[in-house]
């Protein structure tokens, strides 16, 4: 903290122009010009690096978003929105030296209006939060990432982020009801509004995914979700995974919405229960978790059925959680599935890509032909019911040529998924990690209608640049800033 | 070696030549709301859009259908495997809706028309067919065109061709009916209803899910009112409100029916032009501007005018 501070005083001395405008714009000790402060704020969680940020604003207010947009604008400078730095596709890595406008501070529920069904709240709130503030008044917040105990609103909006429960529920876009946002020329917009059908343009539907290339928003409106009067939770074990995906699709294809449809190979499965304890199956090459919500009968109808297509298709042992205890071990198993990497490997690179449901078996054994030729260890844990796949490739980036291996298997990866007639990304995003195969899905004439939607919002690419557009469709005059960072594929 | 969303479709490309790249151009659909948004211009050309299921993917629960396809046409073809859509049947055709963006009297069971399009085909004021969205029912690539083109009524581009997603048809539905019962307790009383609608008087409930639940369900409505079986909705005036659910259930006068929980109301008389958040109708003029230059695409219509 001394440190810290002597640091900045120490800057401030030699302070630039544009550093010295936001600190007379907001208050000194919210902009950070330090070191340690600036090495933090290059990277986010993704294993990409090569950011170089700028000054670190750290606004309280909507007003206070607004002087700094002007600021950077009377600067010239682009800015970059950053929440919780958890985004696994780089997308808040500062290219050009930006302002980085961290939200952490703007982190209050605002209101809770039940007569409308929604909530407003500050884009820095964690996710958690909200839905445990919400859970006594009988109402959450549904899209639950893995990450949601760290990750803020305003992140998940930008990202568009998924998570277990987006089966039934929708991902963040279906729940989000009106967004206000600053522009990158300093004014502050209203997208989206709480009656039933906005007037005009389905502004609010673009912003969101729009990974920070648009504006900053700053307070949003979240629709509640009524907590379910019935939870059934399965746990299904299989001596394939190409029997658990299979099963998957066949619960779909019977008519079923389960909340929640979540694999584990043995590989990750293994690891999380020397981690957890959860209870999980070590022996099992593949897990399923399923979980139904709704009314008592018709949660019970359901999952006798899982049950009974999990079996059809030769699952070794069903299980069914018999206490919201075990309940939420299960799910702790899932959701901390990550950090039981860290056992494992010094690194992981976390891949996300989609495909059909029928195309889940046959493109998860690629995954693992794959790997196995460019010798990097890759295990699956993912949202199977939406077809979304996560391999996780481990690796030492100490070793001389790991990296290399790891990204040229990953962009197979996503090749042999395109080919199976999927996208790149189902809830991380394109930020600077997915860029250059933008064009292997898109024509370019569908990029340049991409690029035409950003650039109503920010005309002048001062929002993150160097995110989402490859190069040649995104703004011209801030070529400069799209080389490639260090340590990105290329 | 890798699948783009390229478009191979001759059907498709004729549509994109008809439109071509210079004249006002406008699509008609069935003509069910052909007032919305303003009228169209004199000049300009009418065409209809293709038409015909291109693929229908039961168990992905994805379906991909040229605009010009009715939504009756679509219907038909999902009930036959026990699916739907968040689409209303008005009559018209399946771009038309997506077009309108009006969602259905039961938005609560069947979701949100916007949600329910994940990919999107239309000809550009340039004459290009261009591809947003993608076919998989989870996507984050890119920017979300699909979001942009729902209910910008036509005036962004013609609308040829949408993916969307289908949802399983509940295995029981039962319309219920009541009066003098408190609209809100009834939406209270209730876990998942597909609507719930009150005119002032009455209130009409659509239970939908497993049978046993719907039992249940109807248990538990004895306890705040005396509810008999109904056929269906009550008809729905003609004009369309958009309120916030909390103004939509104290709507005040005249003939109406109010969507309970979703802020739609039904009146017999048209609603008030509504003020526009200055900053975003500056950001729509931009975008028309990106879109269409020349002003070519609908002209005279404006989304939410
Ligand atoms: C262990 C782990 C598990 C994860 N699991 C999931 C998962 O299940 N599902 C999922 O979808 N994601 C998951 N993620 C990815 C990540 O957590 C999400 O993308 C999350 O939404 C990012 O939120 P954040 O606050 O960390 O945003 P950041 O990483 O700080 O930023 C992400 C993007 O949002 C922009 N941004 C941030 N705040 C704003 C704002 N206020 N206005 C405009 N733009 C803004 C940034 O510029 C950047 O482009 C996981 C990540 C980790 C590390």
């Amino acid at each position: 903290m001394r440190l810290l501070d002597r640091l900045t005083r120490r800057g401030a001395a030699v302070v630039d122009p544009l550093v010295a405008d936001l600190r007379a714009a907001l208050a000194p000790e919210r902009v950070r010009m330090d070191g340690a402060e600036r090495a933090l704020m290059a990277k986010d969680a993704s294993v990409f690096g090569g950011g170089v940020a700028g000054p670190t604003c750290f606004p309280t207010s909507t007003a206070e978003v607004q002087a700094i947009m002007r600021v950077a604008a009377r600067h010239d400078s682009p800015i970059v929105p950053r929440g919780a730095g958890t985004g696994l596709a780089g997308g808040a890595i500062p290219l050009g030296a930006p302002v980085v406008v961290s939200l952490q501070k703007m982190n209050r529920i605002l209101e809770i209006d039940e007569a409308n069904r929604i909530a407003w709240v500050e884009p820095g709130l964690i996710n958690l939060d909200l839905s445990r503030h919400l859970h006594p008044h009988g109402w959450h917040f549904a899209p639950d990432p893995s990450s949601q105990s760290v990750c803020t609103l305003g992140g998940n909006v930008a990202n568009n982020s998924g998570g277990p429960h987006c089966l039934a529920y929708g991902v963040t876009d279906a729940h989000i009801v009106a967004l206000e946002v600053v522009l990158p020329d300093g004014e502050a917009v209203m997208l989206g509004g709480l009656d039933a059908e906005p007037a005009g343009l389905d502004l609010r539907g673009a912003f969101v995914g729009g990974e920070g290339t648009l504006g900053i928003t700053t307070r949003i409106a979240v629709r509640l979700t009524r907590n379910p009067p019935a939870v059934r939770t399965l746990l299904l074990s299989f001596s394939s995974v190409r029997a658990a995906a299979q099963t998957v699709s066949d619960i779909i294809a019977a008519g079923i919405v389960p909340a929640a449809l979540e694999v584990m190979d043995q590989r990750i499965t293994v690891a999380v229960e020397n981690f957890v304890s959860a209870g999980y199956p070590t022996d099992a090459a593949a897990v399923l978790l399923a979980e139904i919500e709704g009314l008592e009968a018709g949660v019970d109808i359901d999952a006798a059925r899982i049950d009974e297509i999990g079996r059809a298709n030769g699952a070794t042992d069903v299980r069914r959680a018999g206490s919201d205890a075990e309940r939420e071990l299960l799910w702790k198993g899932r959701k901390t599935a990550f950090g039981a990497i860290a056992q494992l490997a010094p690194d992981y690179y976390l891949h996300d890509t989609v495909v059909p449901r029928s195309a889940l078996a046959d493109v998860l054994e690629e995954v693992y032909e794959i790997a196995d030729r460019h010798d990097v260890v890759v295990m699956n844990v993912f949202h199977a019911g939406d077809g979304n796949l996560h391999p996780l490739l481990l690796f030492d980036a100490r070793e001389e040529g790991t990296l290399e291996r790891v990204h040229a298997a990953g962009a197979e990866i996503l090749r042999a998924s395109l080919a199976a007639g999927g996208v790149l990304s189902g809830e991380h995003g394109i930020g600077v990690e997915k860029q250059r195969f933008m064009g292997e899905l898109f024509s370019d004439a569908d990029l340049e209608h991409q690029n035409r939607l950003r650039r109503a919002f920010d005309p002048l690419c001062r929002a993150n640049p160097g995110k989402v557009l490859p190069e040649g469709h995104s703004c011209a005059d801030i070529q400069q800033l799209r080389a490639v960072p260090t340590g990105v594929w290329g | 070696m890798t699948a783009s969303l390229a478009v191979t479709d001759p059907v498709l490309h004729d549509f994109a030549e008809d439109v071509g790249a210079a004249d006002p151009v406008a699509v008609a659909g069935g003509r069910t709301r052909w007032a919305v948004g303003g009228a169209l211009a004199d000049d300009a050309r009418i065409l209809a859009a293709p038409t015909g299921i291109v693929a229908y993917a039961a168990p992905e629960m994805t379906v991909q259908v040229r605009a010009g396809t009715t939504v009756a046409e679509l219907d038909a073809a999902l009930a036959s495997h026990g699916q739907r859509t968040a689409l209303p049947d008005r009559g018209g055709t399946v771009g038309g809706a997506i077009a309108v963006g009006e969602n259905a009297v039961e938005t609560l069971g069947r979701g949100r028309l916007r949600d329910a399009v994940l990919q999107v085909r239309y000809v550009s004021a340039e004459g290009e067919l261009v591809t947003g969205g993608g076919p998989v029912v989870k996507n984050v690539t890119g920017y979300n065109l699909p979001k942009l083109m729902t209910g910008s009524l036509g005036t962004l581009g013609l609308i040829a061709e949408v993916i969307l997603r289908t949802n399983p048809i509940p295995a029981a539905r039962q319309w219920l009916v009541a009066s003098e019962v408190d609209p809100m307790a009834v939406a209270d009383a209730v876990h998942a209803p597909g609507a719930v609608l009150f005119d002032g008087t009455s209130t009409w409930v659509l239970l939908e899910g497993h049978a046993p639940d719907l039992a249940a369900e109807t248990a538990a409505l004895g306890s705040v009112g005396s509810f008999a079986e109904a056929d269906g909705p009550p008809t729905l005036p003609p004009h369309r409100w958009s309120l916030t659910p909390a103004a939509a259930a104290a709507f005040p006068d005249g003939r109406f029916v109010a969507s309970i929980g979703v802020g739609t109301v039904w009146a017999d008389t048209p609603q008030p032009a509504r003020p526009a958040d200055t900053g975003a109708a500056a950001i729509a003029a931009r975008m028309k501007h990106n879109f269409d230059p020349t002003g070519r695409l609908n002209p005279g219509r404006q989304a939410g005018a």
